[in-house]
């Protein structure tokens, strides 16, 4: 059984308090508690501070571009999908730059499960708003503060049916690591926002501001029933839900590529003997 | 023997249809056959070209002297009727045209109607056109007959004996009103492969044991993804429609960092998303193949002509720097080897390798005896399994003297594979420091650009030894290059030197290029572009200046007539 040494990575280049410390020691309790060794699963990452995540574990690591996480984790997911494959990145990342690629992946519902640092701000950067920052919040190239609407991942994944929707908090380490092991047990896509205070750039949205905020959905809630979990979602502000807003069984996409019922594409071997029937149809 | 047909009509008449068929016939019937299309982008309407020229004797580029028109259109006749040849005929359906020509070098045959009488449906018209086509040139029918029997083979027998007796029809009709039809077939040969540039890439491909490709569709390469998607379940491979080009490569790169050889294709814009990811298979030093089918630019461009306009976007594409390969292949028979190689390349060394092609090569047909698997190469250089885990530690970038570390398949040991976009050090970690930095660019970079370049054969050397005229050029232009020279050696002393392995430019210890350039009195770079991309590369790496350039760049193709017409108004009479 894997143990919590296993995972020993490089030292983290974060802030001191970040919220990315608690959701780095939670993610390795949580892969402990599967029984999930280092060679197993493969961490994608693009850019941004959450992006730094990988160099910080042990595990196989592909730390790409900005905003492309989701295509790189869905290419490896179809060459491979024996492999467990995670992608972490932030709000800037995954909700901005690779805005594109998550409709598509949870469209697809490629059995990837995406872990999103949500500090509604740009930390790499310095402090510019981010898609999910509110409404009216300035910064310094937002002086004026934010015109635009702020994004709301969980209403967005819940209108793509995306098979598994939670939101979890960097505060509450016990319940986001129950997230994190639900979200890896799910065949299809899971989408777990992580609200993940930045004590250096947001001054707002601080460890204190979402504790008076968050609170847990209620055991008798039904994460199935699709209406109301986009009901729910849409609760910001006063009151912000955390835990599984979403889920259901739409079979992975991976799962219906019929060549690789039998053993993951990395795994077929080359019979370039079977290059000359290929031949023949161009007489 | 040596015949060109036209067949002209609107998107979605059919021309493709009689095109392919005809352009089967001759190769089954052992002639060697050339076609090439023209056409606008739309799905319906507007005027498209399909063109074939077949003869006894290998053919490899298209002429501007036409001796059939097939005229679905009006168009076809006003635009073509000056290109015809002095026995040349025009067929069309003035019942359709609604226009009746009584020239003599017109042949009215009722497609239609007999289509209706004979086939029972009007949609048989164009294998009434088939049959007319090859009764005019005296051929039998049976070839016709068993492409009709398998082409219809899922819809049933009737529909077969419908099209062979629409067939019959337009071949009895052509047959006896055809009365200048002065045409004669050669006898048949042995039957001969018909492929086009993109079907060669695909099957180049395949026959690589590429087992992932993922695109967006962009003309023209679009056929590239649809040959590789035929054949997904019969070779086991995975295509994937990605939501945009950025995707695209990137998901190559995923899935060729998880163990499987990867490949992308797309045109200039598609290829201009991907360059940052072209960048990030550098860094990473993940091995991919890119196919960059060219059309006209800048932007939208003319979106389904052609044109050798990104050779410079292609060596400088993406930001950094890190060695690249490129191949320009002229024909479908090199692109189905270059494949082979771009993919043995690109896993050896753990870099990009680009495959440069054009509208032209990627729609034009050509005819060969058949291509040889013998000479294909397939070697797993990634490690694997057992090797694998029996390894005591293991690090993605490893320094090693020639600069290339051990390309690991994630999940097979214990060992982790990390790979990084930032500057990384060996076990592929985020750093920061400048030494780590420097070994890093080298190792990329300078430990493995002597042995890449090791791999590059010389241009291909056509015509007289001692030329004192030198054609040079690269992609597409190989064919009508290489007919040239046979027209003109009978001038002054021609030859040519085509560029298909483009870059890094072939060294010339096994072949000195430049000593032959630098003999000849007249080195003329022949490109379809305005700025003579390829000249300009050729002086900066070598420092040789050729003597003339003959560029087009009006979104078609270098023809026969064309070429050597800009060549006499250049340097005079050869």
């Amino acid at each position: 059984m894997p143990a919590l040494e296993d995972y020993k990575g490089g030292i983290p280049a974060w802030c001191p308090g970040c919220g990315n410390f608690n959701i780095l020691n939670t993610f390795k309790e949580a892969v402990v508690e599967l029984g999930m060794e280092p060679h197993q699963f493969t961490v994608v990452s693009g850019i941004g501070q959450a992006a730094k995540f990988p160099h910080y574990l042990k595990c196989n690591t592909f730390n790409g571009l900005h905003g492309r996480s989701l295509p790189v984790a869905t290419g490896l997911k179809l060459a491979n999908h024996e492999m467990t494959v995670v992608a972490v990145t932030g709000d800037g990342d995954c909700y901005g730059e690779g805005g594109n690629h998550l409709l598509h992946a949870i469209r697809r519902n490629i059995g990837v499960k995406l872990f999103v640092h949500d500090n509604q701000i740009y930390g790499l950067t310095k402090g510019q708003a981010s898609p999910t920052s509110m409404e009216g919040i300035k910064t310094k190239n937002q002086p004026l503060g934010v015109f635009s609407e702020q994004l709301n991942p969980m209403t967005l994944a819940i209108a793509l049916d995306c098979s598994f929707v939670a939101r979890g908090f960097a505060g509450d380490a016990a319940h986001l690591k129950g997230l994190m092991k639900e979200a890896m047990k799910q065949e299809g896509f899971s989408l777990v926002d992580i609200l993940q205070p930045c004590v250096t750039f947001n001054k707002i949205n601080t460890f204190e501001w979402y504790r008076q905020r968050v609170y847990h959905l209620e055991p008798e809630y039904n994460p199935e029933d699709r209406v109301e979990a986009f009901r729910r979602s849409l609760e910001w502000g006063d009151r912000i839900p955390l835990g599984v807003l979403f889920r259901n069984n739409r079979p992975a996409y991976e799962k219906r590529i019929s060549i690789i019922e039998d053993s993951p594409l990395v795994r077929h071997a080359f019979d370039i003997s079977k290059v000359e029937a290929a031949l023949k149809e161009f007489y | 023997m040596d015949y060109t047909i036209k067949i002209g009509g609107e998107a979605g008449q059919g021309i493709q249809t009689i095109g392919d068929t005809l352009g089967l016939v001759f190769a089954r019937s052992g002639y060697h056959v050339f076609t090439h299309q023209d056409y606008e982008s739309r799905v319906r309407g507007g005027h498209n070209v399909f063109q074939i020229r077949f003869s006894d004797h290998p053919v490899m580029a298209s002429k501007d002297r036409v001796d059939i028109i097939v005229a679905l259109d009006r168009e076809s006749i006003v635009n073509y009727e000056k290109e015809l040849t002095e026995y040349g005929q025009i067929i069309y359906d003035s019942m359709s045209l609604k226009k009746k020509h009584e020239r003599q070098q017109f042949l009215d045959i009722p497609f239609v109607k007999l289509a209706v009488e004979h086939g029972g449906s009007k949609i048989m018209a164009n294998t009434v056109a088939v049959g007319a086509v090859m009764g005019m040139i005296g051929m039998e029918l049976e070839m016709l007959l068993a492409i009709l029997k398998d082409t219809f083979k899922k819809k049933g027998e009737e529909v077969i004996r419908q099209n062979a007796a629409a067939a019959m029809a337009g071949h009895d009709y052509a047959v006896k009103q055809c009365i200048k039809c002065s045409f004669a077939a050669a006898p048949l040969a042995k039957p001969k492969m018909l492929i086009a540039g993109n079907d060669a890439i695909g099957l180049g491909a395949v026959a690589s044991g590429c087992k992932f490709y993922s695109a967006y569709p962009m003309t023209p390469s679009t056929g590239i993804m649809n040959y590789i998607a035929g054949k997904e379940t019969a070779y086991g491979i995975i295509v994937e429609q990605a939501e945009d080009e950025i995707a695209a490569i990137n998901m190559a790169l995923g899935a060729s960092f998880a163990g499987v050889r990867a490949m992308t294709g797309t045109s200039g814009g598609g290829f201009a998303l991907m360059v940052e990811g072209l960048s990030l298979a550098a860094m990473t030093e993940t091995p991919v193949v890119i196919a960059l089918a060219q059309r006209p630019g800048p932007a939208t461009g003319l979106p389904t002509r052609t044109e050798q306009g990104e050779l410079q976007f292609a060596l400088h594409a993406a930001h950094g720097e890190f060695p690249r390969v490129i191949f320009a292949p002229g024909t479908p028979e090199q692109a189905f080897y270059l494949t082979n190689k771009a993919f043995d390349l690109a896993e050896k060394y753990q870099i990009p390798v680009i495959i440069l092609t054009d509208q032209y090569l990627a729609d034009s047909q050509w005819t060969y005896e058949g291509f040889d698997t013998g000479r294909l190469k397939y070697t797993d250089y990634r490690l694997r399994g057992d090797a694998f885990r029996n390894l005591s530690d293991y690090k993605r970038h490893a320094f090693t003297d020639d600069g290339v570390s051990p390309l690991a398949v994630p999940g097979d040991a214990k060992h982790v594979v990390v790979t990084d976009s930032d500057e990384h050090d060996e076990e592929g970690h985020i750093i920061e420091d400048a030494g780590t930095r420097v070994k890093m660019a080298e190792k990329r970079m300078s430990r493995k650009l002597p042995d890449i370049i090791k791999e590059i054969e010389p241009p291909h050397y056509y015509g007289d030894p001692e030329a004192e005229v030198v054609l040079a050029g690269w992609g597409s232009t190989f064919g009508v290059m290489k007919e040239a020279v046979g027209l003109l050696s009978s001038g002054r002393k021609t030859a040519m030197l085509h560029f298909s392995e483009l870059y890094p430019l072939p060294a010339t210890d096994r072949f000195d290029y430049l000593r032959i350039l630098k003999a000849a009195k007249i080195g003329i770079c022949i490109e379809n572009n305005l700025t003579g991309q390829f000249a300009r590369l050729f002086r900066a790496e070598t420092g040789y200046e050729f003597t003339h350039q003959i560029n087009r760049y009006d979104g078609r193709p270098f023809t026969l007539e064309y070429l050597t017409g800009e060549m006499d108004a250049r340097i005079g009479r050869l």
